[in-house]
């Protein structure tokens, strides 16, 4: 009962993310690049959370990295999932060589740092927000690739399958009749988990200063914005820390729930 | 059938090896945006672009100069600095040196701790330590490192002025200046890995305690202590094995961003400055290192792994 509760708080928390995310520019108080005040102000009624590096407002500049960090995240697990699980369910479905290419491949990938990965391809391409998603895409899909992969071999093993298979029915048919319903619950759980993940990493960017660029605001960029205000003994840069902290503990113990729930027999009523 | 798997292995880390080489290659040479572009800046024109392209060889064949590229590597020849013109060997190895410091003092903390508090969560599994255990290692695991060193920092360096908030390192500083300005980084990366660690490690133990072999040794009335050394111990010890290289090699990762939370100048931090230069040649050799690093640690882990496992050992 108490884990339930604790389930209701992540998904209330998730909830209010999400708005804040969509509707950053109409609640904000501030522009997102506006000057407000002096750098680093105490918390006032005009500035609830104080004012940055720069002497914008710190409320404003949450909101709007919140929504920047959320929606690149967002759009790059949602391109990796899109990838991963079409070429899982093509290696799953053709098995044989396609599989085998698929599978090595992915090995190979799998085995390099995806940070490093990450920096490398980053240093050529420079940084802007369509390259980022590509390339966070690219390295998360081959964590997805091998989830969906399993999980659709597992499908494509069942007796009802094989009697599919001898009616020849064609790739899309199995794709949308017999492995989609099958592994959907397990790929969403996978969807929160890789989302957070994402988050993280795109803050770890930001923050190395190779990821959404400034002046536009960003959970990971703030920390490193706001890191010379630790010396004076001001915590602005925990802030947005804080704030991607609590988004993945959200998500995860979410997801977290939602596995543990479905993991137990269904009482009917 | 032991060899045979650990060749299968060794030749798949070789491999890796060379597609990893051949991606950082074809990633840095072959995009868009090349070298002479990235030296010359705004005053490129045609004429000096080519000038350049053939001083440094880019008007070869992509393979022969991938081929060159590697075994220039090969010989410890990782080529000029675009930014200062230094050779990168002589701006790498202390670098390296302080990194390797770093990973190993947190690895020579986090292993022995986390193996130990993994052991006591799956002992006590389903009662409140176990439960108190989790809650903070999932925590840990789901913030980010930087929010751990911040926190670090504003408490234990600028609150209460115990370690340098810092970690500059200078010639000529006494030991025990290094030791103190150590200590933060190694709390962060310790912090972080610990709990990873952590949790794969009472994942391991409690597999093998719920397996039939544990439940038999139990039956016969076996003392707990003797069920642990005896039964439970030597099947754990392959998973373990593996996690403690993984952690290892997870290290060589984690110090980028630890590096720049505290300043300190270790590979991590010379990647990120050439990656923001856009130091090309700096960046290849820095990310192969990085990634030769890695690989070898995982390839260790899965030998380790197939040494320590009693059944791969004794085939019936």
């Amino acid at each position: 009962m108490k884990s339930r509760w604790f389930a209701a708080i992540c998904g209330g928390f998730i909830v209010l993310v999400v708005l804040a995310a969509i509707l950053a520019p109409f609640i904000a108080p501030y522009g997102e690049t506006a000057l407000a005040a002096d750098p680093w102000e105490k918390w006032t009624l005009a500035h609830p959370l104080g004012t940055d590096n720069l002497g914008r407002d710190m409320l404003t500049r949450l909101l709007f990295g919140t929504r920047n960090t959320v929606l690149v995240a967002f759009g790059a697990t949602l391109a990796s999932f899109v990838v991963g699980v079409t070429l899982a369910f093509l290696a799953a479905v053709f098995s044989g060589w396609i599989d085998q290419l698929l599978s090595r491949g992915v090995d190979i990938l799998m085995s390099i740092p995806t940070l490093i990965m990450a920096l490398v391809v980053l240093s050529v391409m420079g940084t802007s927000i369509p390259v980022l998603i590509c390339v966070m895409a690219a390295l998360d899909s081959t964590r997805v690739f091998r989830l969906a992969r399993a999980l659709a071999v597992d499908v494509m093993a069942l007796d009802f399958v094989e009697t599919a298979r001898l009616r020849g029915e064609g790739f899309w048919w199995f794709l949308r009749r017999e492995i989609l319903p099958n592994v959907m619950p397990s790929l969403l759980a996978e969807f929160g988990l890789r989302f957070s993940f994402a988050a993280l990493f795109l803050s770890s960017l930001s923050f190395l200063g190779l990821g959404i660029r400034p002046p536009h605001a960003d959970l990971g960029g703030m920390v490193k914005e706001n890191a010379a205000a630790i010396g004076f003994g001001i915590a602005a840069p925990l802030l947005p820390a804080l704030m991607i902290g609590l988004i993945t503990v959200a998500v995860n113990a979410l997801v977290d729930w939602q596995l543990r729930r479905s993991a137990q027999p269904v009482r009917r009523a | 059938m032991l060899l045979r798997l650990v060749l299968q292995r060794a030749a798949f880390a070789v491999l890796t090896l060379f597609a990893v080489s051949a991606l950082i290659f074809i990633g840095t040479e072959l995009l868009p945006g090349d070298v002479a572009t990235a030296i010359l800046g705004q005053q490129a024109t045609p004429e000096t672009v080519a000038a350049i392209r053939r001083d440094l060889g880019l008007d070869r064949p992509p393979l022969e100069r991938y081929l060159n590229w590697i075994t220039a590597f090969a010989h410890g020849d990782f080529g000029r600095s675009l930014a200062n013109g230094l050779p990168i060997v002589q701006l790498v190895s202390g670098r390296l040196q302080n990194t390797l410091i770093l990973a190993c003092t947190a690895a020579l903390i986090a292993v022995p701790l986390s193996i130990a508090l993994g052991l006591y969560a799956a002992l006590r599994r389903e009662r409140l330590a176990d439960h108190a255990i989790s809650a903070i290692t999932l925590l840990l695991v789901s913030v980010p490192e930087f929010l751990i060193g911040y926190a670090l920092m504003l408490g234990l360096a600028v609150q209460l002025g115990w370690f340098p908030a810092l970690s500059l390192l200078r010639e000529g500083d006494s030991l025990l200046a290094w030791a103190r300005a150590l200590v933060l980084p190694v709390l962060t990366l310790t912090a972080v890995t610990l709990a990873h660690t952590m949790r794969l490690t009472r994942t391991a133990i409690v597999s093998v305690l719920s397996a039939e072999y544990i439940r038999m040794a139990e039956i016969k009335g076996i003392g707990p202590a003797r069920i642990i050394v005896r039964h439970a111990l030597p099947n754990a010890l392959s998973p373990i094995l593996s996690i403690v290289m993984l952690t290892l090699a997870y290290l060589v990762v984690g110090v980028v961003v630890v590096e720049s939370v505290f300043n300190y100048s270790g590979m991590g931090k010379l990647m990120v400055d050439a990656v923001t230069a856009r130091d090309l040649p700096l960046v290849q050799a820095c990310g192969l290192i990085f990634s030769v690093v890695y690989i070898i640690g995982n390839f260790l882990s899965d030998f380790l792994g197939i040494l320590a496992n009693p059944r791969l050992r004794h085939p019936k």
